[in-house]
């Protein structure tokens, strides 16, 4: 009882509370401000998240150039130069939806969000195909890492003809599924007289059909570079390179293997070979791959936390959809999607710091 | 930027569309520019420790048009603009300790023989 009398009794002085004010803030702009500086401190975090990523590629880069320089021609800069664009597009669509929402422009605000989806799901499927494309050439983290020199074509039991990977298959599963889902839902949806709902399937699928977009796109465009050869024919003038490289600069190639376990000077000659087999010292293009490998292992760390983030943008943005459809924006209520667009920004931010790193290495 | 709108709250301050397409452009402006030096920058005779500073330049310029505009940090408070680039700050820290940390062992680590010496390629 005495909690009621509060809350009507704070009602009733004079406060403009809004439908979505909290009533433990004085005023809507305080409650904003209060969301803003909690968002800025977490894409703080977020920052410090990555940097650790950040410092084991200035550290990596530093000690072996060499390895960077060799590994990023793996890398295809027109894939990543269109996934550049594409996050800079979902960027420019998310900043004209925190406009509307500030303009109380629902409907518009719901349109910008949805476009911003769509380009974030681009943005995985094309990321789906440079990861199938390097799987299909052996290229692993560094504990797994075999490239296959002869044979870089990809298995195509499933993709039969149509040159598509195996593994590209196996990840367009889940979105596969998920497309399902959200179709049924929305038919569901619009059967029981949920229209919001439905919106909001509707959207999700489309979101959905984005990645397929971005995957078949990727696939279409990584097909006619295999027709001209360009990135398998490049392969044996490249090893030649590496093999070249490891005889001149034997110190900068073998350090970092060094450091495990090698036995001591003057130990016994057999054990000696045993471990250099192992660590394929007898073949120093063999043992350049791997350390390729090392560049890959930070590569897949960056850009799959990255990936990550997308993901999550995804989610975070659908619940602006979501709230969108439902018209809750007003001019002094606005802040969710200021802060997911803070967010979203940040991930452009730090791919447009992992695209020069990663791709345009020289 | 946008006062047209005279009837929103303070706090309340819409982009004009006409700059945010202003940035945008100059994103992808700024994208084509780090593409094309880099692919094209040897051939065009520039020096090849010049090309990852100006990737970085590049790339910091692009972060700095994201951040003022699309995340309004432009007409931001100072508590926030302080607390994110603190953040730079205490990453160049982070990146800077580490490298220059990074050889303290290095002496140690050439203590120990080559692949090579331990055992030579059997031909």
């Amino acid at each position: 009882m005495a909690v009621v009398d509060t809350h009507a009794a704070h009602h009733d002085d004079h406060h403009d509370h809004g439908e979505f004010i909290a009533h433990h803030f004085d005023s809507a702009e305080q409650q904003f401000d209060s969301g803003k500086l909690g968002i800025w401190v977490f894409l703080v975090t977020e920052v410090l998240f990555f940097s650790g990523l950040f410092v084991a590629y200035t550290l990596y880069r530093n000690h072996h150039p060499e390895i960077f320089e060799q590994a990023h021609v793996y890398l295809d800069k027109i894939l990543g130069g269109l996934n550049t664009v594409v996050l800079l597009f979902s960027s420019l669509t998310m900043a004209m939806a925190v406009r509307s929402a500030q303009l109380a422009k629902n409907k518009n605000c719901a349109n910008y969000i949805l476009v911003t989806m769509v380009c974030a799901a681009v943005f995985l499927g094309v990321k789906a195909v440079e990861y199938s494309h390097k799987w299909d050439m052996g290229i692993f983290v560094r504990s797994g890492f075999h490239l296959l020199k002869e044979h870089t074509h990809p298995k195509t039991e499933i993709g039969i003809g149509l040159g598509i990977s195996d593994y590209l298959v196996y990840i367009s599963v889940i979105p596969a599924v998920l497309l399902v889902v959200f179709v049924v839902a929305a038919v569901l949806g619009k059967m029981n007289q949920k229209p919001n709902l439905s919106k909001l399937m509707v959207a999700l699928a489309i979101t959905v059909g984005g990645y397929f977009l971005g995957a078949v796109g990727g696939q279409i465009y990584q097909n006619t570079q295999k027709d001209e050869g360009g990135h398998a024919a490049s392969q044996p003038v490249l090893l030649h390179a590496m093999t070249v490289t490891d005889d001149q600069h034997p110190a900068a190639a073998d350090d970092h293997n060094q450091a495990a376990a090698t036995p001591a000077p003057g130990s016994e000659q057999a054990g000696g070979t045993e471990h250099a087999d192992k660590m394929g010292g007898h073949h120093p293009k063999e043992k350049l791959d791997r350390d390729v490998g090392i560049f890959f292992s930070i590569y897949y760390c960056m850009t799959g936390l990255h990936a990550i983030h997308i993901f999550g943008g995804i989610v975070a943005l659908a619940w602006i959809y979501w709230r969108s459809v439902l018209g809750h924006w007003r001019h002094d209520y606005f802040g969710p999607v200021d802060y997911v667009g803070l967010y979203w920004h940040l991930v452009d931010l730090i791919w447009i710091f992992l695209f020069p790193l990663l791709y345009l290495i020289d | 930027m946008s006062d047209q709108h005279a009837d929103l709250p303070k706090f309340c301050h819409p982009v004009s569309v006409k700059l945010l397409l202003t940035v945008f452009i100059a994103l992808i402006g700024l994208t084509v520019l780090t593409v094309v030096t880099s692919a094209m920058g040897p051939s065009l005779g520039m020096p090849r420790d010049f090309a990852f500073p100006l990737a970085m330049s590049i790339a910091t310029v692009k972060a700095f048009l994201v951040c003022a505009f699309f995340m309004h940090m432009w007409w931001d408070k100072g508590i926030n603009i302080f607390a994110f680039l603190s953040s730079l700050f205490f990453v160049s820290l982070f990146i800077g300790f580490t490298l220059m940390d990074s050889s303290a062992y290095q002496n140690d680590i050439n203590l120990f023989p080559r692949d090579a010496e331990v055992a030579p390629p059997a031909e």
